[in-house]
């Protein structure tokens, strides 16, 4: 990316952006009231989030939810129309965020050709789902209290045991961790209006829509370049989301390949590597910077990779820097599965040199762009001091209320004269800092302790 | 508007924000398990003796009872008198390093910095250790789930390091 490229991206908002995020809060606002005891703005902001999809398929179904909620008594379908509607809207506030970078970048996207996937029969454990999440609404974020949060353990355990419902499982969980962490609700002086609303709204769509794949696979092969992973855990799951240019006769395609696994809070840092040992291959690929020959895995056509290890074999060295500078403008991205569009799904590589890093801003000639150092994973070698010293970064775009922003993937700095590259993935087969070794050999191996207790109390 | 009504709209409109601090690495041997929940610092402690033979420990909030038995509800032998047994000590010390002291100093409802002194108006109860015990359980259930190699895209709001 360039400075021309940052310039085009960052030059205010695409049209609607702001009116499409208006109306999102003012539901979000709703439900952190209560469905169950609206006001008069709440019930208006219903209203006009409906008037504002009056022309979509749906319009109709869903003014009459909304009077139907504005009068205090919504029904499961009603909150399903609702949720349908305010994902619709962050679904354009999406599509025109992507465009914009897609514009901004010369970032070519593959069409997505796919029917909109089926949404399966819905099944009893999703119904308890739906009745807990309609409890949620009706009640409001500020009268959410530890009897609530814990009616819903049942419902999660079974969700999480049942291998067809892990998406909604792992996002339920979530929610429950920060709704009983900030139990009663009444007492906290700010509540995350759209954080929350997202993760209300996402499995009440779910409940409906779970288990649903993102289209038909079809086996590719080739070779699979890692540019570097992405980190996503919260107390009791964590995603590793490898970004990578595959290679193949049909030319290269941006890809991604997500691999998940169930954890604990005390699995922290670098520790949750070991939570994906299945994955060999993989991890050897990230701690090595090692290109992975790939024969005949499933790619869905959102561009994720259905991770085999029995399809990948480890290649050569492949330095992800340099994949990005000869890689990365030539690959087609993946066109965004039409239930998966959100702001919080764009996610794209992307290469920056020569900036200097000003405050928490990454500075291109006069072009901002503000890097994400408050958040970087424990589970890497990246600190913020590392992002701060660097000229060169592979990293994803991302975008927020606070606007357009990068993660750092991969850095490359001058630290004390010295030249200094930092992968976030080097640590996939074990930290090889010193400092971190010590750390972990001091505070022993938790996934160790854990599971030899599991293997004792849960297959006795 | 001021700055930090400005920040507190940004942050109550975005995607992804830090709600809940996340836990802190420690060594887990010893109490394999801590957490604040229905009212009780509660937990589950090795047996210094018997690999075989844990016990479950908690604390109530505000009233600072406590208890302690091995899991098949055999009550602890060290818990003699008002004091807090090892294993109680053991689940204080532990829960600090992993929520920090303030995060358990405000759950029990204990004012100034000083655990110990604070927890001294507690006297001993009983109360069943299999709802504890279960806990635990499912917690290392989480490590049991078979890893999965299809997307989650919901992880997109749990980045590591901002959320979790
Ligand atoms: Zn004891």
């Amino acid at each position: 990316m360039l400075s021309m490229h940052l310039a085009a991206l960052t030059d205010g908002l695409p049209d609607g952006v702001d009116d499409a995020s208006a109306l999102v809060d003012g539901f979000d606002d709703a439900l952190t009231h209560g469905l169950g005891r609206l006001g008069e703005p709440q019930a208006a902001a219903l209203e006009a989030l409906a008037a504002a999809l009056s022309a979509a398929p749906l319009g109709p179904a869903i003014a009459e939810a909304a009077a139907k909620a504005g009068s205090g008594s919504p029904s499961e379908d009603g909150l399903g129309l609702l949720a349908a509607g305010r994902a619709a809207l962050l679904g354009a506030v999406h599509d025109a965020l992507l465009g914009r970078f897609d514009t901004a970048a010369g970032r070519v996207r593959a069409a997505w050709d796919e029917p909109a996937p089926e949404p399966p029969g819905g099944t009893n454990l999703l119904a308890g789902a739906r009745s807990w999440l309609h409890e949620v609404a009706v009640t409001g974020w500020r009268g959410v209290g530890h009897d609530l949060v814990s009616a819903v353990d049942p419902t999660v355990e079974a969700l999480l045991a049942d291998p067809g419902s892990r998406r909604i499982a792992a996002l339920m969980d979530g929610l429950a961790a920060e709704l009983r962490a900030s139990s009663p609700v009444a007492t906290m002086a700010r509540v995350p209006a759209r954080r929350w609303g997202d993760l209300w709204s996402r499995p009440m769509l779910l409940t409906w829509q779970d288990g649903a794949s993102g289209g038909r696979a079809e086996p590719v092969s080739g070779r699979l370049l890692p540019l570097g992973v992405d980190v996503h855990e919260h107390p009791t799951a964590v995603q590793i989301q490898v970004h990578g240019v595959l290679e193949s006769g049909e030319g290269k395609r941006l890809v991604r390949a997500s691999v998940s696994a169930g954890k604990v809070d005390t699995i922290v840092g670098p520790a949750i590597w070991r939570l994906l040992d299945d994955f060999p291959v993989l991890l050897a690929a990230l701690a090595g910077q090692r290109a992975v020959e790939i024969d005949g895995m499933p790619l869905l056509p959102g561009g994720d990779l259905l991770w085999s290890e029995d399809a990948a074999d480890l290649g050569e060295s492949a330095d992800p820097f340099a994949t990005a500078r000869l890689q990365l403008d030539e690959a087609t991205a993946p066109p965004v599965p039409p239930l998966e569009r959100h702001p919080v799904r764009i996610a794209e590589p992307v290469l920056l040199e020569g900036y200097r890093v000003d405050g928490g801003d990454l500075v291109l000639d006069d072009h901002r762009l503000r890097i994400e150092t408050g958040n970087l994973p424990g589970s890497g070698p990246l600190t913020p001091e590392l992002v701060r010293a660097s000229s060169t970064c592979v990293g994803l775009v991302r975008w927020d209320a606070a606007g357009w922003s990068l993660r750092p993937l991969a850095v490359q700095a001058v630290v004390k004269k010295k030249p200094v590259t930092a992968h976030g993935g080097e640590w996939a087969l074990g930290p090889t800092d010193p400092k971190i070794v010590k750390a972990q050999a001091k505070s022993g191996d938790a996934v160790a302790v854990l599971r030899e207790r599991a293997g004792r109390l849960l297959r006795k | 508007m001021s700055n930090e009504d400005a920040d507190d709209l940004a942050w109550e409109r975005s995607a992804v924000v830090r709600v809940t601090p996340s836990a802190k690495a420690r060594k887990l041997a010893k109490v394999p398990f801590v957490e604040m929940a229905d009212g009780r610092l509660q937990g589950v402690v090795s047996s210094g003796s018997d690999i075989a033979r844990v016990y479950v420990s908690s604390i109530a909030a505000e009233t600072h009872a406590f208890s302690c038995s091995t899991n098949n509800n055999r009550p602890c032998g060290g818990l003699t008198g008002g004091y807090m047994c090892k294993h109680l000590q053991s689940l204080v010390a532990e829960a600090v390093l992993q929520y920090g002291n303030e995060r358990v100093g405000q759950f029990l409802g204990i004012e100034g910095d000083d655990l110990n002194a604070g927890l001294r108006d507690g006297s001993k109860e009983s109360a069943p250790a299999a709802v504890v015990f279960n806990r635990f359980l499912r917690h290392l259930a989480y490590l049991e789930l078979p890893a999965r190699n299809a997307p989650v895209p919901e992880m997109q709001w749990f980045p590591a390091g901002a959320v979790g």
